[in-house]
């Protein structure tokens, strides 16, 4: 018999029905009445001074209600904007950035607005732009800040010899004799990989709606995001009101994957609704998207790996590099730290990591954010070091494997986790298929780690009169969250799904809750519903004790009845003991109240194994077959579990293959999903899964984090196959065909 | 101007260069209509003119006056879902559901001439949408789930 009856289910999402019939409700589906519509002017240039902003004629326009510059958002005048991090940065004195934002204009139509944009006549005195990480590294490149130093955003070190750079930060973890190590391998490799900028390419634009109240004190916003309280905080501190006095409203989110954490609109949407008393709603193109809502970095990483001919990595030496863009808030280096080698044992490591400032639109988080580049590089490596040795590189892999206990490169002791047990039933399955044979083909492994993130959160449990249970949670839904904790609520109550509803509440109704990032959410959230459940189904045990004359430990729950334990004639509804605790008498409302902090993340790994085929006459990649294998530790849903890791590969394959910005002097030159190309149906084949259960220890029924890993690894298992199939290593992204065709050319030559 | 959506005919004041996409959406209030793009490059604003799939947001008012425009929300019949509705919510087909009125229904006009597609035709056969979410397996999935039951 199964464990459990519901959890581990493959359940359709609860909100699949509003989303098939079209009733579902995103930002840019909210209207109401009286609201002006407001737009972005933004520089045309990647880097300029700005001498003068004259906003009067803008202004003067009929049914311009208001127009906003930098000098008018209160929370620059409390704090750096370079330390606002994910929200729009309104030009002061300078841009640093094609698209920055300079000036804002709210209307009574969305064409009036953009008249009035036109009307904003700002004087620039152009600067050359910093184009190269590497160049932009280097000490005699003139600072963009003139007050950045490195780990130091905005205000001096300590240090009296320290000069401002454009190093944003830099991390550097390490550990035993690199020297001694190098010493005792064989072979040493060294190769350096290159990713470019990606964009998330969710396909809902931004857009918001901000309404204030009567005195302009507070205010209620509607945008899509991915934490409405990490919201909610942002947006106050760029008004300068108390957090309380912001409410922000969950909606449908139209894909977000690290992407809408960001704020790009919000903030200003909310200033604009205070300053007229008007809602307000803002809304992006495609072409302000690609061009401001920010992408992943683009990256140059080299490793330098010491290996024995028995297949034993003795010393590693990397250094990542990321590409920041114009504005040094999202640090990508921060995360190189606990996601790097760490799912090898390698005795002697030093990685050195650089958040690097260009004059060109600023990055954000997109799915395991540094990962997917830094694993290009590590996977890569690994398999050439595979090939040298002529061993199996799932072979490879396994030998150097870190398991419980081991301590990864950031120091951390490793909690229980499934590196092994993942390579091992991808080496079985691999085994149960047949060998890639013929012309032009190849096979392409790669491992992917991703390290999870925890959070805080709370959840209520409200028992219903009618023997339903409702979950009130504060986390918008970006992963199919509100099913899997339905499927959690409905399992501890013994209730069937139907009985479980969720309620996403806004920030003055909802208790606290992280946002949906790092695939934290149902990892830790589960924790704070679960011991919601547990106080709920207390309070009904109470009350279902003395009603059927049994001692409180014997009850259970099952079919929406409180059941004494081996006696199921003595059984009372839900319905019963929730409407009895009301009464005059009673006993009161049954609510749960759960909570939780602090819990240690549960490292997650996913194996991937690509088949490819290269025509070497146009350069273009088919995809044979993929499969993805992931320790997941339990699956909630699978349903859902298997459609995250499909996501995940599916974007990794764009990522590899075909997307990627155009720069020309760091201006954006495709901004159209006409030339920014994402891949379509035909571009992607089946991507079989494999779901290992190696169940986590912190983990609410072994729990661990879902949504991120999977993309990790994709970008080298493609490189590796094509490897295979051409005999060519390549190792800039994206493999587009012009490409590949090119490296077959060279090699020839 | 008069058009006829989902079986209502409605007088619309919107000029006949407004786009259909922005008729639907903010004029008639029918939000299930998504836009992703306005170029023509993403499918979420797909409806049906005539049976046909197209992208709402290149076509202009005047341009479908006295056709037949289904919207998602015109799908399901007296409450019953279509069959690809219910496909795409049984299979998982479904995530953030912003490209999901749009590929039903491309889906729905390419059934509609191909009843009996392969995989490949039937991943040919909705190019033309973009899902970021699924990587289409679940979706093509549905689809086929539904090509196999209307063979009987």
């Amino acid at each position: 018999m199964a464990k459990y009856s519901v959890v581990g289910k493959r359940v359709p999402r609860i909100d699949a029905l509003s989303k098939v019939t079209g009733s579902a409700i995103y930002s840019g589906d909210i209207s109401l009445p009286g609201m002006l519509h407001a737009k972005i002017a933004r520089s045309p240039y990647a880097h300029a001074l700005i001498k003068r902003i004259d906003i009067s004629k803008a202004l003067a326009l009929d049914g311009v209600k208001a127009v906003i510059t930098a000098d008018d958002i209160p929370g620059y005048k409390n704090r750096s904007p370079l330390l606002l991090v994910e929200m729009p940065h309104l030009a002061q004195d300078k841009v640093t950035y094609e698209s920055q934002p300079v000036a804002v204009v709210a209307a009574i139509s969305k064409d009036i607005a953009e008249k009035a944009v036109g009307l904003i006549k700002v004087e620039y005195e152009e600067l050359p732009p910093v184009l190269d990480v590497l160049e932009s590294m280097k000490p005699d490149t003139p600072p963009i800040y003139p007050n950045l130093y490195t780990n130091f955003i905005s205000r001096p070190p300590t240090d009296v010899n320290a000069r401002p750079s454009n190093i944003a930060y830099h991390m550097s973890v390490g550990r035993g004799d690199l020297d001694a190590g190098f010493k005792e391998a064989d072979f040493v490799l060294e190769n350096t990989f290159q990713t470019q900028p990606v964009h998330h390419g969710y396909l809902e634009p931004f857009a918001a709606v901000a309404k204030a109240n009567v005195d302009g004190s507070k205010v209620t916003v509607w945008t899509q995001t991915q934490g409405v309280f990490s919201a909610r905080g942002m947006i106050a501190e760029f008004l300068g009101l108390p957090a309380t006095h912001v409410n922000m409203v969950p909606v449908e989110i139209g894909g977000a994957f690290g992407g809408k954490s960001f704020l790009p609109l919000a903030p200003l949407c909310a200033l604009l609704a205070i300053k007229t008393r008007q809602p307000v709603r803002m809304e992006m193109s495609r072409e302000e998207v690609l061009k401001d809502a920010r992408p992943a970095p683009g990256s140059v990483n080299t490793i330098k790996m010491g290996v024995t001919r028995q297949g034993k990595i003795t010393a590693v030496s990397a250094r990542f590099i990321y590409d920041a863009g114009g504005f040094p808030e999202m640090s990508h280096t921060m995360f190189v730290r606990g996601n790097t080698f760490a799912q090898y044992k390698i005795p002697n490591i030093n990685i050195e990591a650089y958040d690097v400032l260009t004059n060109k639109i600023p990055v954000t988080y997109y799915r395991a954010p540094s990962t997917p580049q830094s694993h290009f590089a590590i996977e890569s490596q690994m398999d050439l070091a595979a090939k040298e040795l002529g061993m199996d590189p799932i072979q490879f892999r396994l030998l150097n494997t870190a398991v419980e206990g081991d301590t990864a490169p950031s120091g951390e002791i490793l909690p229980k986790v499934g590196y092994k047990e993942t390579l091992e039933k991808m080496a079985d399955y691999l085994k149960t298929k047949r060998s890639i044979k013929g012309a032009n083909r190849g096979r392409g492994i790669a491992s992917g780690f991703w390290h999870g993130a925890a959070g805080s959160w709370g959840a209520y449990v409200n028992v219903n009169i009618d023997g339903t249970v409702t979950l009130v949670i504060g986390v918008t839904d970006v992963s199919g969250s509100r099913t899997s904790v339905a499927q959690i609520v409905a399992e501890e109550f013994g209730l069937p799904m139907e009985s479980v509803s969720v309620v996403v509440g806004d920030t003055d109704t909802a208790p606290w809750a992280s946002p949906s990032v790092g695939s934290q959410t149902i990892y830790s959230l589960s924790h704070a519903v679960y011991r919601a459940c547990q106080d709920a189904k207390e309070q009904l045990k109470r009350l279902a004790a003395p009603r059927l004359g049994v001692d409180i430990s014997v009850i259970e729950f099952a079919g929406g009845h409180a059941v004494a334990k081996g006696d199921p004639q003595k059984s009372i509804p839900l319905a019963a003991l929730a409407r009895s605790s009301l009464g005059f008498r009673g006993e009161g409302p049954v609510v749960g109240r759960g909570s939780i902090a602090g819990l240690p993340p549960a490292p997650s790994i996913a194996v991937h194994a690509v088949d490819v085929e290269v025509d070497k006459e146009t350069g273009k990649v088919k995809i044979l077959s993929y499969v993805v294998a992931q320790d997941i530790g339990l699956a909630i849903n699978p349903l859902s579990v298997e459609g995250q890791m499909q996501g995940a590969v599916a974007q990794g394959i764009g990522w590899a293959l075909m997307e990627g910005y155009v720069f020309d002097q760091g201006k954006v030159q495709n901004t159209s999903f006409l030339d920014y190309r994402l891949p379509t149906a035909a571009d992607i084949p089946m991507i079989d899964t494999i779901l290992v259960e190696v169940n986590s220890t912190t983990g609410i029924y072994g729990l661990r984090h879902v949504g991120e890993p999977p993309i990790v690894g994709t970008l080298a298992a493609l490189a590796n196959a094509i490897h295979n199939a051409t005999g060519v290593r390549f190792k800039s992204l994206p493999m587009t065909p012009e490409a590949i065709l090119k490296g077959i050319q060279q090699v020839k030559k | 101007m008069r058009i006829r959506v989902n079986s209502k005919e409605y007088d619309i004041a919107s000029g006949p260069a407004t786009t259909l996409l922005d008729v639907l959406r903010y004029e008639l209030g029918l939000t299930g209509t998504k836009e992703g793009c306005s170029t023509g490059s993403c499918g979420s604003c797909t409806v049906l003119i005539d049976h046909k799939a197209v992208n709402s947001c290149l076509v202009i008012a005047a341009e479908v006056e006295g056709k037949d425009i289904v919207t998602i929300e015109g799908l399901a019949q007296d409450g019953i879902l279509h069959p690809l509705q219910q496909a795409f919510m049984d299979a998982g087909a479904v995530q953030c559901g912003f490209c999901t009125p749009g590929i039903i229904l491309a889906a729905k006009a390419f059934l509609d001439s191909n009843p009996h597609p392969t995989e490949s035709e039937i991943r040919q056969g909705i190019s033309g949408n973009l899902c970021r979410c699924t990587g289409y397996d679940k979706i093509v999935r549905a689809i086929m789930s539904v090509s196999r039951s209307q063979r009987g």
